[in-house]
């Protein structure tokens, strides 16, 4: 897609022509070719030899020979890859509706005057800057059977000690709380950004005519703030299909394979066993998926857009 | 009156359970990083030590390469951001004008494709070139990342700012880059802010691509986090020293920048959709 468009058009003649009649426009093409050319190289020239390489066999090292669809049907077969991809939708599941509705609580608190808002929310916001790794590495020391905080923590209210990631029934649970406490403020601050867009005028009138709190939120600020909160759901799910570093720096896939994700089986296809070929189909059928949930995410939202213009 | 201060203290004590994660989380992180060994070990657990254990943090920067990591960190997110702005900032403000707002698509599918699929192909191009040892690959990897965040953030910026004087400089005879150079460029130095501060925090945070591609010698910070967790049966004190050092430059772009970080993330996820 590297187009090859930097014609000169003539800017200055424009100046001299200075007619009223015939206004050429500057041109804007020279501005953006180069992160074309760059945008080509490292985005669309990489997709492309995906592409190509999944209808190959090759493992590194060893001679590459051409497949055809071999390693999709070799996908389509192989239950560790089905297995990864229950554990992917679970996990994005849980990873979307959690933070969505506590960002969206959060959010609502934040809109009203509390006292000291900035810190406040300077502080709700860290979580999401934070390198991954790092805080990985000391929520692996927080979930420790033994001497981690959360189980002292629980101990406290009279909980049982819990295994956390190393158990393969509570990984994948024990992750989405990461999850969740990392990426809630960015949900938070979509939907924020939502309420600040909200006209005050309804609420005085339905003030007016008794309408409670509840239902002040449930019929005019949850309507208005739909499409914000769309956004935030279909950036969500993006992100925590691709999840990659707290899973990877904390479980590597495990206990076993109990939260290896499409991503993490990925990984360990292309780079742990060097197997190109059928890595890239499977970045290529993981990648469609993530379109697909995606198209689907913004379809409704049209729709629910269309929906509000008729009802309107 | 009181009911109206009754609320104010609900919703504060209701904010401050929000923020209690975020606050106990790293409070706990600068507890681990300063205890020492029994302290963190002992249960029931210790807030608070006796005795800091600063030299924690000695062990962090003694232990070999640590430094050489971190200046891997600086010269990788540094050009990344650098390259990106150079290229972005022209790439945002044409996208704007030329109102071709169908090419934000491709950095929309940018954001979705898992950051592995890029991986594959350019670990072999990077092989073929001979250059997997030096930082290169890193560098250019993570313009994947830094490119579409500066590109996404001007495009928004640029959208907003007035086409007018542009106009009366295209009529006094300026040309594009001129006008591009002297008008927009001075008017767009806050979006700019923005979009340097989102790129070199992300780029910083980068793990996956610095896990593949790095040698010994060309390792990032977070993956000599990683490492560090992985192979070597280190205490958790120095651990925890490490995966503050690493996160720390991060968390204070966060605190003073607050307001433009805020302001960088909500109009691009807003225009996301």
């Amino acid at each position: 897609m590297s187009a090859t468009t930097p014609e000169q058009t003539g800017v200055t003649m424009q100046a001299t022509e200075g007619s009223q009649t015939i206004r050429l426009a500057p041109n804007y093409w020279p501005f953006v070719v180069p992160a074309l050319v760059v945008v080509g190289a490292v985005i669309v020239f990489p997709w492309a030899f995906t592409l190509w390489m999944s209808v190959n066999r090759w493992t590194l090292g060893q001679s590459r020979s051409f497949a055809g669809m071999e390693n999709y049907l070799r996908l389509a077969g192989d239950p560790r890859f089905w297995e990864s991809l229950v554990h992917t939708l679970s996990y994005t599941f849980l990873s979307v509706v959690t933070p969505m509705f506590l960002g969206t609580v959060a959010a609502l608190i934040f809109d009203a005057k509390v006292p000291l808002r900035g810190l406040l929310r300077g502080i709700f916001v860290m979580p999401m800057m934070a390198t991954p790794v790092a805080v990985a590495l000391v929520w692996t020391m927080m979930f420790h059977p033994q001497l981690g905080v959360l189980n002292y923590l629980l101990s406290l209210v009279g909980i049982p000690a819990q295994e956390w990631i190393f158990n393969a029934n509570t990984v994948i649970p024990s992750l989405v709380a990461v999850e969740t406490w990392q990426w809630t403020p960015l949900v938070m601050l979509i939907v924020l950004g939502g309420l600040a867009s909200v006209p005050r005028e309804p609420f005085e009138s339905a003030e007016i005519d008794g309408a409670n709190a509840w239902q002040q939120f449930r019929y005019l600020t949850l309507p208005m703030i739909a499409p914000f909160l769309m956004i935030a759901v279909i950036i969500r799910t993006i992100d925590a299909l691709k999840s990659f570093d707290i899973i990877y720096a904390m479980t590597q896939g495990g206990p076993g394979t109990a939260s290896e994700t499409i991503n993490i089986y990925l990984y360990n296809t292309a780079f742990s066993y060097y197997d190109i070929g059928y890595g890239s189909a499977m970045a290529v059928v993981f990648f469609t998926v993530i379109v697909a949930l995606s198209f689907i995410l913004l379809m409704l939202r049209q729709r629910s857009q269309w929906a509000d213009a008729e009802g309107k | 009156m009181s009911s109206q201060l009754l609320n104010r203290i609900g919703l504060f004590f209701a904010a401050l359970v929000f923020v209690s994660p975020a606050i106990l989380f790293f409070l706990w992180m600068i507890s681990l990083s300063l205890k020492f060994e029994i302290d963190n070990g002992a249960y029931p657990p210790i807030l608070i030590p006796e005795r800091f254990a600063w030299s924690n943090y000695a062990k962090v920067f003694e232990e070999n390469n640590f430094l050489l990591c971190l200046w891997n960190s600086v010269l990788v997110t540094g050009t990344a951001t650098l390259l990106a702005l150079l290229i972005g900032v022209p790439a945002g403000y044409g996208i704007a004008r030329l109102k071709a707002e169908r090419s934000a698509v491709v950095i929309m599918i940018a954001r979705m494709t898992p950051g592995l699929s890029y991986l594959i192909p350019l670990f072999l191009l990077f092989q073929w070139f001979g250059i997997l040892g030096t930082l290169w690959p890193q560098i250019i990897i993570h313009l994947v990342v830094t490119v579409p965040i500066v590109v996404w953030v001007m495009i928004g910026y640029f959208e907003t700012t007035p086409m007018e004087l542009e106009e009366a400089a295209n009529i006094d005879g300026a040309t594009s880059w001129q006008v591009f150079r002297l008008v927009a460029l001075p008017i767009a130095k806050p979006g700019i802010v923005v979009a340097f501060i989102l790129s070199v925090i992300f780029s910083w945070n980068n793990f996956v691509f610095g896990v593949v591609l790095a040698s010994r010698e060309t390792r990032t910070l977070p993956v000599a986090v990683y490492n560090m967790l992985s192979y070597e049966q280190v205490s958790w004190g120095p651990l925890a020293a490490a995966a503050l050092v690493v996160t720390l430059p991060v968390l204070v772009l966060t605190m003073f920048a607050q307001r433009q970080i805020v302001a960088g993330l909500t109009a691009g996820a807003v225009k996301g959709g």
